[in-house]
């Protein structure tokens, strides 16, 4: 009898350094967003001399929580802008960072139950085109055939009366993703630390100039906060305060099954979003809880409410089985947009506030985050996202397009 | 699901009452002078602390009235429960801290 030899254990994909004393960028969150950061700091601006500080592992916080939709189907031009330059780079960015994380840009349905929710989709759907957006309104006939489970007869408590459709919308896999802009960004010189939780600030008067950590004293030239659930933790102990509220949110998957569905569904009205990954399983979004928490999980009953949904809309779900649930930290604010750009503390920067979907937008945070670190001004397109809009009102309002759905 | 006591009709679920946000958060008390910052702190920002936080909840599904909750967030756990026109309680001692839920409520 011959045995077949184990392969080569992979090469790893980053370095695993020690912190060294001193860094010109300190960037603060090791999940997507700090990685993009780290990446584009890197690539664009060549600042190579940087750490990425992460108090648990690479992309155990949100990044690897989520439920990966991508889409850039938003209303106000702002946003439009940001997240379909976002779009644009996740379909580079497989062939950039030679990385195939299963980017499958398979189309997003919103679905609409009410008439309310048809004018709001064909606004939408008419904003989407005017800012060079791919968008679609369906009428439930032509929902049907792109989602051929989805249920769209008259007889239910909230019928499908049309939905929005992006096709170049999509998924892909989010810790693929982590590690591939990880493992770029360390060959650029970027040091990686895991293990390395941020407890407090150094400043000089209101001049950060580096951060204390559970494994000593780090100095820094500038520091960027992209702590997502924990941006208010770290804003405090900087001394300024932000509009963001943390929140648990909540996502399951069921057992593996033959491929059923081939599109990605997401419904505000009666909460769902679900696709299905390339491995078979089911993967839902549930919604936030109510009350402000950091425990990293929910109640049930959000669960529960969000399955009683899923199996109305998609009655061939009753056969499947849960097979785990989790929970995130979100960092909503008060417009349902991010927070990128400055702070009252010089040379300290921040991106917080993507709350529930964050996630399609991991590439342009990057980029326009790295952008505002090196340059100390924003991007053009995180300008409209800055701190100050809560005091001018210049609000970019994206409760209808963001919603508790991504 | 939370389990808390609305102090006026006593232990119930999480699903019959409405979350309301940070407590102790006054009306400014001369509006017209306040600045554009005083006013987006006011409309826009609320504390976030992780640890203990108290905040309002609304027994929407029983006698419908406001009340506060002094609650862990990383926990969950409800550390006290007292009425509008009472001052936040002293944070509790560790022993307070392991009594039931119930037991933190108010009156039944
Ligand atoms: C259940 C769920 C479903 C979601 N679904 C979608 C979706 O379908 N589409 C979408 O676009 N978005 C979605 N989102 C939102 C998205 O995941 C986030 O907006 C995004 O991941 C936030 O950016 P990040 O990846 O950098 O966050 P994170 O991965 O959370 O990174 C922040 C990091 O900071 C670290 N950190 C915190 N404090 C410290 C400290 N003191 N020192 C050092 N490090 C620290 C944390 O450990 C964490 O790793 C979802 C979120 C959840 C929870
Ligand atoms: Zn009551």
């Amino acid at each position: 009898m011959t045995t077949t030899p184990l392969p080569e254990h992979p090469d790893w994909l980053w370095r695993n350094p020690e912190p060294r004393s001193s860094y010109d960028v300190v960037i603060i969150g090791g999940g997507g967003h700090g990685l993009a950061t780290a990446y584009y700091l890197a690539k664009h601006h060549g600042i190579t001399n940087v750490a990425v500080l992460e108090k648990g592992w690479l992309a155990g916080g949100n990044m690897a929580r989520n439920t990966t939709i991508i889409r850039s189907n938003y209303l106000w031009d702002e946003s439009a802008a940001i997240y379909e330059h976002a779009l644009k780079l996740w379909e580079q960015l497989p062939e950039e960072l030679d990385y195939d994380f299963l980017f499958s840009q398979r189309g997003v349905l919103n679905l609409a139950h009410t008439l309310q929710d048809v004018r709001e989709g064909v606004r939408r759907v008419n904003a989407n085109r005017l800012n060079g957006v791919d968008a679609e309104w369906l009428e439930p006939d032509e929902v049907a055939k792109v989602c051929p489970i989805l249920n769209v007869s008259a007889d239910t408590r909230y019928p499908v009366l049309g939905g929005t459709y992006q096709p170049r919308a999509g998924i892909a896999k989010h810790d693929h993703v982590a590690w591939a802009l990880a493992r770029r960004a360390d060959e650029m010189g970027v040091d990686l630390i895991q293990g390395c939780e941020v407890t407090g600030f150094l400043k000089d008067g209101d001049r950060v100039v580096g951060v204390e950590t559970s494994r000593g004293r780090i100095l820094a030239g500038r520091v960027g906060l992209a702590a997502a659930g924990h941006s208010s933790v770290l804003a405090q102990r900087a001394g300024f305060r932000l509009p963001v509220q943390s929140h648990p949110l909540q996502a399951l998957v069921s057992e593996l099954h033959e491929p059923v569905h081939p599109t990605v569904v997401m419904s505000n009205h009666v909460h769902v979003y679900v696709s299905q990954a390339h491995k078979g399983e089911l993967v839902m979004g549930a919604g936030v809880d109510a009350y402000n928490g950091y425990g990293q999980r929910g109640s049930f009953h959000v669960i529960e409410h969000q399955m009683a949904a899923a199996v109305e809309l998609f009655p061939v779900f009753a056969r499947a089985h849960v097979l785990r649930t989790w929970g995130g930290i979100v960092d909503v604010t008060p417009d349902a947009s991010p927070v990128i750009g400055t702070t009252p503390i010089e040379n300290l920067y921040v991106n917080c506030g993507w709350g529930t979907g964050g996630f399609k937008a991991t590439p342009a945070a990057g980029l326009t985050f790295a952008h505002t670190i090196a340059t100390g001004a924003p991007h053009p397109l995180n300008a409209p996202f800055a701190l100050e809009r809560f005091t001018t009102g210049a609000l970019v309002d994206e409760h209808g397009a963001a919603a508790v759905a991504h | 699901m939370l389990l808390i006591s609305c102090p006026w009709c006593g232990p119930r679920d999480e699903t019959e009452y409405h979350y309301g946000g940070q407590a102790h958060v006054p009306y400014p008390e001369t509006p017209a002078d306040l600045t554009d910052e005083q006013w987006a702190e006011y409309v826009f920002y609320r504390d976030n602390p992780k640890g203990h936080f108290a905040e309002r909840w609304m027994h929407s599904l029983g006698c419908r009235r406001w009340f506060n909750v002094l609650r862990d967030t990383v926990s969950y756990d409800v550390l006290a429960v007292y009425r509008l026109d009472e001052p936040r309680p002293e944070l509790p001692t560790l022993r307070d801290l392991h009594q039931t839920a119930e037991a933190a409520g108010g009156n039944r």
